[in-house]
């Protein structure tokens, strides 16, 4: 297992160093895209598989997907050379001020890269040793944790248990990053609205090409996906998983319905006002929701949620609802910035 | 020095990883592989994080028949930092990659220098 490890930890940094020296921008990313897998798998070898599923959805998944349609937007693919510089750029390169100074920056930058390696190197010496179970770490905070949990949340996972009941205002932090930077997207990439006849022949432009093939095996998978996204969703708080890989998956189902069925047949279940609605009112669910707790627990109430028989699906309180309020968020913010990349709007 | 650098051969590759990522951020003229480097120093760090919760021999944080003894699973808490990273790592690519589509549509290339080129004949 060791070995295992040992070999795709070499596997990792060469992807690094392979993405650093690609020249080819779709290679890069497809690159990427298996360096995010190997991540991933690492994490299931670490014992952590909730990391491990969350990577291979938002990772592998959703972060290549965004990438790959960066790449078809500003019609990058297949170009040799996306660095190619114009004529001016090349009369400046090649003046020999210029030229020196780019090759002090060159050795400036690697010395400077390499100086931070060899620090942290330094640091990591003195870490205390891997896997070690007296380390430092392993206090009285995650033994907490693990012995509290079922008691206190009814959560079987601890780290479910502990995202979103103990730290569930942090949690909620995270879904708002999520909707702000789907706002943040929404007003950088949104289309002008008031040129109507321009939108609609590029509405036109943006709709993919109806394919036999991709929409047969769409028929078949997107049932299966979305059903898969929901499993992960609802079993958060009893198997690896929750809102954020089960959402990401979701929004992954979403994503492909579209590309196989086109946007007229996706908007008459997902349009911009149901992604409105849907993740103004999860996260106002969740905000009222851990209000309630945060206030019943400050002031020593009594809380009146049943936290459950331990182990059931219906169970644990909060922990359920509030998974799936975080899962729709995700999924709707992931097929936003898929259709906000891909055509300007939803 | 100290003694532990062959034993904490994870965390060596979460730094060389790092040290990699920063390095093309500074090298790289390209706006999208610059992005890419940012995600390899996002993961480099969760690497870092993770290893440190990792317990030889244990089992991952989910309880199994109510046993709730500790010594029998991993730290929980790293793994709990990490999937706030992961997902807040995603969200910054994404407002990364608009905005170099909104730099692309306006200086039509992705090289750095160029775009500086262009604002500087602009004059802002």
């Amino acid at each position: 297992m060791e070995n295992f490890r040992l070999i795709l930890l070499i596997f990792l940094v060469l992807c690094a160093l392979f993405v650093s020296f690609s020249k080819n921008l779709l290679v890069s990313v497809v690159i990427f895209m298996s360096y995010s897998l190997i991540m991933s798998i690492i994490w299931v070898l670490l014992e952590s598989p909730d990391l491990a599923i969350t990577e291979a959805a938002v990772g592998a998944g959703v972060t290549s997907v965004l990438f790959f349609i960066t790449l078809k937007r500003i019609g990058a693919i297949g170009k040799e050379h996306p660095d190619e510089q114009d004529e001016t750029t090349k009369e400046i390169n090649s003046r020999p001020a210029v030229k020196q100074f780019g090759k002090f920056y060159k050795g400036a930058a690697v010395t400077l890269g390499a100086a931070i390696i060899f620090a942290l190197l330094l640091m990591v010496s003195n870490l205390p040793a891997f896997g070690d179970a007296d380390n430092p770490y392993n206090n009285e905070v995650s033994e907490r944790y693990l012995e509290k949990s079922i008691e206190e949340t009814g959560a079987v996972n601890a780290v479910t248990g502990m995202i979103l009941d103990y730290r569930a205002f942090d949690t909620f932090g995270e879904s708002c990053v999520l909707f702000i930077a789907a706002a943040c997207v929404l007003i950088l990439l949104r289309d002008d609205k008031t040129d109507t006849t321009a939108k609609a022949i590029q509405d036109e432009k943006f709709e993919p090409v109806s394919d036999t093939i991709l929409q047969t095996s769409a028929k078949i998978l997107f049932p299966a996906i979305l059903m898969f996204g929901i499993y992960i969703l609802v079993n958060g708080h009893l198997s690896p998983g929750g809102g954020f890989s089960g959402g990401a998956i979701m929004g992954a189902g979403l994503i492909l319905h579209v590309n196989a069925f086109g946007y007229k047949k996706t908007q008459r279940f997902f349009n911009e006002k149901t992604y409105k609605r849907v993740t103004v009112c999860a996260l106002s669910f969740y905000c009222i929701a851990k209000s309630y707790s945060f206030f019943t627990g400050a002031n020593h109430l009594e809380s009146h949620i049943p936290l459950g028989n331990a182990g059931d699906i219906i169970s644990s309180g909060l922990i359920l609802p509030l998974n799936i309020c975080v899962g729709l968020v995700v999924a709707c913010t992931m097929y936003a910035f898929y259709t906000l990349f891909k055509k300007g709007g939803m | 020095m100290g003694s532990n650098l062959l034993v904490n051969y994870e965390s060596v590759t979460a730094v060389i990883l790092f040290g990699i990522g920063f390095t093309n951020l500074l090298l790289q003229k390209n706006l999208i592989k610059k992005i890419i480097g940012l995600n390899i120093m996002d993961t480099a760090v969760y690497l870092l994080l993770a290893t440190q919760g990792y317990i030889e021999g244990r089992m991952a944080p989910i309880i199994v028949n109510g046993n709730t003894d500790p010594s029998l699973y991993i730290n929980p808490v790293p793994s709990g930092l990490v999937l706030t990273g992961i997902v807040v790592s995603v969200s910054v690519s994404a407002l990364m990659l608009a905005l170099t589509i909104r730099l692309y549509k306006r200086y039509h290339t992705l090289n750095l220098d160029e775009i500086l080129r262009h604002i500087q004949k602009e004059g802002h």
